[in-house]
């Protein structure tokens, strides 16, 4: 049998492999003729007729978009009836995005079922969009669309559509020499070229001229790859030259020489160590140390090199310097002359260019290998390696795990002679018995990389093997090793077609792929697996069996009795009110909404049907549940008064509607507006029977034009003013007969009026009519108020005027707040009040005492008395 | 600020806390590199409670500021955090700081917001109407429910409950009331019993019912550490915080506002104490902070007490203090001197602690015996006995004319409407005519203010729990009492009969809508009595006074200006 590293190819210090994964399973596809979109992570294939290639036209007009499987199974067709699809891509959870000229994206699921659209902006509808890149994002899957006037819009997440404008390129009247989209430090921008200027653009509107460390003049950049983890970037020029770098442009890391000036039709990278051109029917890789390997695609020639050399194959090593060698006089003079079609990053670790049947991969060290492809070719860029799919195969290229290789090869040689029986078994694990350890591991990370379920298994009896010697093993790697291939394996299967490699399910998640079999309405073989792996049921089976029964009831087409019945049945009514929106059943949702108590969700459908229903039934609609109409009225309060005055008005809720009336007067700025908004208020509080508040409302209407007259006669600011002030206002400025007049007219109560006029004169220091006043007629508030008022305004002379009018009981208090402490106590002793003499008492000082001693003589001529 | 002072009751609330921690954390971390953190002002006293700044900085949040409008402070970091309520006016508020920071332009910044307690669709949408939606790396929300405020007291700090829920018919905030409580069982473990009083009580008891549905048996398998939960409307007693608080803590509030445990004083009653240290030293013009919780001795002793008590509690103190320095005196041997300094920084703290609380004291009585406290006080006290309920109150009138604050006015209003189990259409009226005709400063409209029109026939001054359920009979909504299933291995185990040793039953009272200190004063007394049935942990919205109380259910408006009559623009700015 042919050995296991046989179709390995080193690139400088590293190895790579380009292994048929499938043969294709489609009849009678010319990729050469499509547009070609595959999902990376080995998912489906979505192929549209390319437009700009000429066919004869065969029936209808209409194009038909048809999605494959990884390995060439028809999963379903779509029949186009929208607008002109520019760009077709999928999403990191396997939808396919259809970007049309108009900005539109639609959103299909494999099974070609239409699920949603969004549209990347009117700008975009307006100036049509002529390119487009669809990138992973730190959000998710993110999509870049260029307008016909090269301006790029941008969202982060088909999922939550947020465009984002990016920076306009001052000058750019032409289509851009090319661009990309480089995600990082969780921003997206575009890495654009005009000509030979680099902008990077981001959506804050800013941008920066970049310089690409490039040795030789540049005239232009026509393409531009980035790596799958945005790392790297690989530049090709109009002259041929492919430069790779660090995607900031600070590190240069090789500059190639193509000799092809034309630009090319795909540019991937592979890993991070090379990058891959594709010629006519040869791939060309390109490594470190400036090796380099050509591959004729052509099958034969390439197994003739395998059977010349698999006699070489026990030391690997050697075999490996003996074939590069080999290679390499081969393919000294042999530089590609054609134009490349395409350069794509194969993983992280080289990029792979691609022109007419010509692949040319290139390593960050100026090494690279070249493969012949007899026919087109696509290349889809995965993270650690490029899958290069053709008409009639589908091949995986990608980097050998680093390390030693030797004792693993030689673990794998002593596994096969033990099992042959042979005693060299022992002489080779005696050769490697202090690296055994190494061995193993090398032998279980080379089972992962291998497709053949026949050379995992020998591999891995080989690391079996090497187990045996040694003691203190730990098995866990070996043992997820094993469950990891059973589960790749059955997923590699032809009829599921995902040809995943380890690497890259370790970084989907087991969860992930079970989604993906569910997706792809694999039920059985996600909830096998998910027995297999012993995954929790909440998370494992009873989630696919609730997906399966979700698709089961959804077969049944329209069958609204069964499906809100088995919705009964989800206790989450966070879970269970948009699943009822997406149903229809509004109402059922949004009584399911308000029964849960979460306003939260209850906004979300009112929300819904505030968009989906005409006005009127809307109104009507949540009228029948009180608490979403409250909430309604809530938001209207805030955000739309004008609504919230409709619907006052439907629910003949002339109260409320006149509350949210005069709150607005108080916002309108021109005088004629706030008093229409007044006597509206008016109106609609005597609708409501409020009389008092129609009455109150028209005398504010009453006040408002008084105040306006006062302006303009005495041309001073009183608008606004409440009553109580501008009745104070002019008596502080002496108009009384004015104040008097609003008094009468407002109704003033008596006593407040004298609160107010004895304030307010001594707030002007109007003694003199404040005198007059009190003599006017009998305080309603008694004569402490004109006390206090002269008081606060430190006028003792004047307080001390109205003592003599204070009742009685409270004389003896008045003249303690004056200070006059003797006369308290005079008057205390007339009223023959002990209670009172103590008070007065308690207020002397030490300066008092004279006074002091005088009560206490008081004191006890009263208590003499009695 | 340590934690020890949530751990000293029956039910460890410090893990609460530790919980919240660890989630606020979670969320930092979710933005990598350094940090400024953007308060809503409302936040930063709750959160204080939560995390201490250092804790924050450990976390590369090197600039904190408040959300305010207009452009935010330069900050040289990588990540902008809002930390906010889900309100739509302060969405405006955050999309202009955003848009004016993406003007300057300068270091590329990422902005996350954290709604707190939840995520409101409403915001989200507001935020992609200003178009600041796509700008944000992460729109997530940060589950803060009940704060610990002390061994025995927990808030949500939620200040519009009573007002979204009895006049807007809101109940977003009793949906967070719920969650909490979920948080409060998966930490406590499912409380069995669950009672209530109230349209509210009744419907966070449903949520919560619900809630324990959804999670379909996935909850956390904890013996129940609280035995009972009682939900109480603040409907079912409007009385109460009406009257002026009169325990020592409740009078701090209501003079100088109490907030998230601290306390703000004027500087300079404070600066003589430190007079002694010489030198010509400055008025400090930064208001005075204290913290009151339980952690300090003193004040856990004097807060529930009557104000009158605190004078001879405050002198018994002084003279134990002093005996103790003089101590000193006595000890002779090392020993003796050894054991002596060992105790001076507690007696050190006690001197400051008391010396404190005699100036908050010495400053509460300045108030309380001024005449209008009195005069307030004795109106009050009136109502409260149902005497001259039905008619105009001289005071009340005077207090208008002479412009006293309208939140006083209005406190005095609803105390006579309360007990006078509603008013006169008439009395109503007059005193509306003479508020609206003389406002204070701004113009205020009260929004029809439930407790004119509800009838309550009567008021718990100090609710007697024990004869519960008699009373609540005759009070409004729904009672109830729910039990939650306990599987039977994580039910308490009795104690054997005639052991007696039984500790009593730990009861959460979640007040909704509100709670006094006087309230939770009158329920430690509760606990404390010898017979007592129950140590109480208290949980509410939001704790409250009179008058912050009526302060939420008012509107503020203030006219706008003409811009047409150019004789009037100057001056109109009212004082």
């Amino acid at each position: 049998m042919a050995h296991v590293t046989g179709d390995w190819n080193p690139l400088g210090q590293v190895f790579y492999r380009k292994q048929e994964i499938y043969s294709m399973g489609w009849r009678d596809i010319d990729l050469d003729k499509f547009v070609v979109a595959a999902a990376p992570y080995g998912g489906p294939i979505a192929l549209i007729r390319d437009e700009t290639k000429l066919v004869r036209v065969q029936g209808s007009i209409r194009p038909v978009i048809y999605i494959y499987t990884s390995s060439g199974r028809e999963i379903s067709s779509i029949r186009w009836n929208s607008g002109h699809v520019i760009h077709l891509g999928w999403s990191c959870s396997e939808e396919l995005l259809c970007v049309q000229e108009d900005g539109s994206v639609l959103v299909y699921d494999i099974f070609g079922q239409f699920k949603r659209t969004f549209s990347m902006g009117t700008e975009a509808k307006e100036m049509k969009v002529r390119d487009c890149r669809i990138f992973n994002s730190h959000q998710g899957t993110g999509l870049a669309v260029m307008t016909s006037s090269y301006r790029i819009f941008m969202v982060n997440n088909v999922d939550e559509p947020r465009i984002r404008r990016m920076a306009d390129v001052p000058g750019l009247d032409a289509p851009p020499s090319s661009w990309v989209v480089i995600s990082q430090d969780r921003q997206s921008r575009v890495l654009l070229a005009r000509e030979n200027d680099l902008y990077l653009l981001d959506h804050g509107g800013q941008y920066s001229r970049q310089l690409a460390p490039v040795s030789q003049q540049v005239e232009a950049y026509t393409e531009m790859a980035v790596s799958f983890n945005n790392k790297y970037l690989a530049l090709f020029t109009n002259t041929g030259l492919l430069w790779i770098g660090s995607s900031d442009l600070e590190r240069a890391y090789c500059e190639f020489d193509t000799k092809c000036p034309q630009r090319p039709k795909q540019l991937a990278w592979c890993g991070t160590g090379a990058i891959v051109g594709y010629w006519e029917n040869i791939l060309l890789m390109v490594g470190p140390g400036k090796d380099y390997v050509k591959y004729n695609v052509d099958s034969t020639v390439h197994l003739s090199h395998l059977s010349h050399l698999s006699h070489l194959s026990i030391v690997p090593q050697v075999w490996y310097r003996c074939y590069s060698r080999l290679l390499g006089e081969h393919t000294a003079d042999s530089g590609p002359r054609e134009g490349l079609c395409k350069v794509v990053w194969c993983g992280t670790g080289a990029i792979v260019g691609y022109w007419e049947n010509i692949l040319l991969m290139v390593g960050p060290g100026k090494d690279y290998v070249k493969y012949n492809v007899d026919s087109t070719v696509h290349l889809v860029p995965e993270l650690d390696g490029l899958r290069i799919l053709s008409n009639y195969s589908h091949e995986f290229l990608h980097k050998v795990p680093n390390g030693s290789i030797e004792p693993g090869a030689m673990l794998y040689e002593a596994s096969r002679e033990f099992q042959n029986g042979s005693p060299k078994a022992d002489e080779y694990i005696r050769m490697i018995q202090d690296r055994l350890q190494v061995a193993v591991d090398q032998c279980i990370q080379a089972a992962g990389c291998e497709h053949e379920p026949t050379t995992q298994r020998m591999l891995l009896r080989a690391a079996s093997f090497g187990k045996c010697f040694l003691s203190d093993m730990n098995p866990e790697p070996f043992v997820r090793m094993c469950r990891m291939l059973r589960v790749l394996n059955s997923v590699r299967d032809f009829t599921i077609g995902i040809p995943l490699s380890c690497a890259q399910l370790e970084q989907l998640s087991m969860p992930v792929l079970t989604d993906r079999l569910v997706l792809r309405r694999q039920y059985p073989l996600a909830i096998r697996i998910c027995q297999y792996l012993k995954m929790p049921d909440a998370e494992g089976v009873s989630r696919i069996l609730a997906h399966w029964a979700c698709y089961k009831v959804q077969q049944t087409p329209r069958d609204d009795v069964t499906r809100p019945q088995l919705l009964e049945y989800e206790p989450k009514s966070a879970e269970q009110v948009p699943l009822l929106m997406k149903m229809g059943r509004d109402q059922l949702a949004l009584a399911k909404a308000v029964d849960s108590g979460d306003t939260d969700l209850v906004y979300t459908v009112v929300m819904h049907l505030k968009e989906k229903l005409t006005l009127g039934d809307f109104l009507m609609t949540i009228r029948n549940l009180p608490t979403a109409q409250s909430l309604y009225l809530q938001y209207c309060k805030e955000q739309n008064r004008e609504m919230l005055q409709d619907l006052y008005y439907q629910e003949d809720n002339f109260q409320e509607s006149a509350n949210c009336r005069v709150m607005d007067s108080y916002n309108e700025t021109r005088m004629d507006e706030r008093l229409r908004a007044l006597q509206q208020a008016q109106e609609a509080y005597t609708k409501a029977r409020n009389e008092f508040a129609a009455k109150v409302t028209e005398e504010q209407v009453r006040l408002l034009k008084y105040q306006m007259r006062l302006e303009e006669e005495l041309k001073r600011p009183y608008l606004d003013l409440s009553l109580h002030d501008t009745i104070s206002q002019l008596t502080t400025e002496g108009n009384h007969k004015l104040a008097e007049q609003l008094r009468k007219e407002f109704k003033v109560p008596d006593k407040r009026f004298w609160w107010l006029k004895i304030q307010a004169l001594a707030e002007g220091s109007d003694w003199a009519e404040l005198d007059r006043f009190a003599k006017s007629k009998k305080s309603p508030i008694g004569y402490e108020p004109f006390i206090d008022v002269c008081l606060k305004h430190q006028n003792r002379y004047e307080a001390n005027k109205y003592v003599g009018r204070i009742a009685d009981p409270a004389k003896v208090k008045a003249y303690i707040k004056i200070g006059n402490l003797e006369q308290a106590a005079e008057t205390a002793m007339q009223q023959r009040s002990e209670e009172d003499l103590n008070l007065v008492l308690s207020k002397c000082t030490s300066s008092h005492r004279v006074l002091a001693e005088k009560i206490s003589t008081m004191k006890a001529q009263l208590s003499s008395k009695k | 600020m340590a934690a020890s002072h949530l751990s000293g009751g029956r039910v460890n609330l410090a893990i609460l806390r530790e919980a919240a921690r660890k989630e606020l954390l979670e969320c930092l971390d979710k933005c990598d590199g350094t940090k400024a953190v953007v308060w809503d002002e409302q936040l930063t006293g709750p959160f204080g409670l939560i995390a201490e700044y250092s804790l924050l900085k450990e976390h590369e949040v090197d600039k904190m500021f408040q959300l305010r409008p207009g452009r935010m402070p330069a900050a040289n970091v990588n990540n902008i955090i809002f930390l906010c309520r889900p309100k739509l006016a302060l969405m405006e508020i955050v999309a202009q700081n955003i848009l004016k920071e993406e003007e300057t332009g300068g270091s590329r910044k990422e902005f996350h917001i954290f709604f707190v307690p939840r995520k409101s669709l409403l915001c989200e949408q507001k935020l992609k109407e200003l178009g600041v939606y796509g700008t944000f790396s992460n729109v997530d929300e940060y589950t803060l429910d009940l704060i610990p405020f002390d061994s025995d007291l927990l808030s949500m700090e939620i200040d519009s409950t009573f007002r979204d829920c009895y006049l807007e018919d809101d109940m977003t905030s009793m949906y967070y009331a719920a969650k909490s409580l979920m948080s409060v069982q998966a930490l406590y473990g499912i409380i069995p019993t669950v009672c209530g009083k109230g349209d509210c009580a009744r419907h966070v008891a449903d949520m919560m019912l619900r809630m324990r549905r959804e999670l379909a048996g996935t909850e956390p398998q904890i013996t129940p550490q609280i035995d009972c939960l009682l939900l109480l409307d603040r409907t079912v007693d409007l009385m109460t915080p009406l009257p002026t608080q009169l325990t020592y803590e409740g009078l701090i509030d209501e003079i100088f506002g109490i907030n998230n445990t601290s306390v703000k004083l004027p500087p300079e009653k404070f600066a003589s104490s430190k007079q002694q240290t010489g030198g010509p030293q400055e008025m400090p013009t930064e208001p005075k902070k204290l913290v009151l919780n339980s952690a300090e001795e003193l004040y856990a002793e004097a807060r529930d007490r009557n104000f009158h008590a605190i004078g001879p509690l405050l002198s018994r103190k002084a003279k134990l203090i002093s005996a103790q320095f003089e101590e000193r005196h006595g000890a002779k041997t090392v020993g003796e001197i050894k054991q002596f300094v060992s105790r001076l920084p507690h007696m050190q703290a006690a001197k400051i602690s008391l010396a404190n609380h005699t100036t908050i004291a010495e400053m509460i009585k300045e108030v309380t015996d001024s005449d209008h406290f009195m005069e307030s006080l004795t109106v009050q006290q009136e109502f409260l006995n149902g005497i001259d309920t039905d008619k105009v109150n001289p005071y009340i009138e005077d207090c208008i004319a002479r412009k006293e604050p309208i939140i006083k006015i209005l406190r005095l209003v609803c105390i006579q409407s309360v007990a006078n189990n509603g008013m006169k259409q008439k009395t109503l009226d007059y005193y509306k005519r003479e508020i609206l005709q003389n406002p204070n400063d701004i113009s205020y409209v009260f929004s029809g203010y439930a407790p004119l029109s509800v009838r309550l026939a009567q008021f718990l001054a100090r609710p007697g729990w024990r004869s519960i359920e008699e009373v609540l009979r005759i009070l409004p909504g729904p009672t109830f009492e729910e039990a939650q299933r306990i599987p039977v291995g994580l039910r308490k185990k009795r104690t054997s009969v005639g052991g007696g040793s039984e500790s009593p039953k730990v009861t959460l009272v979640y007040f909704l809508g509100g709670v006094t200190y006087a309230e939770i004063a009158a329920l430690r007394f509760l606990s404390q009595q010898e017979d007592s049935l129950s140590d109480y942990i208290i949980a509410t919205t939001k704790i409250i006074n009179g008058h912050t109380w009526l302060e939420g259910l008012m509107d503020t408006l203030c006219p706008a200006p003409f811009p047409d009559s150019s004789s009037t623009s100057k001056s109109k700015g009212r004082r």
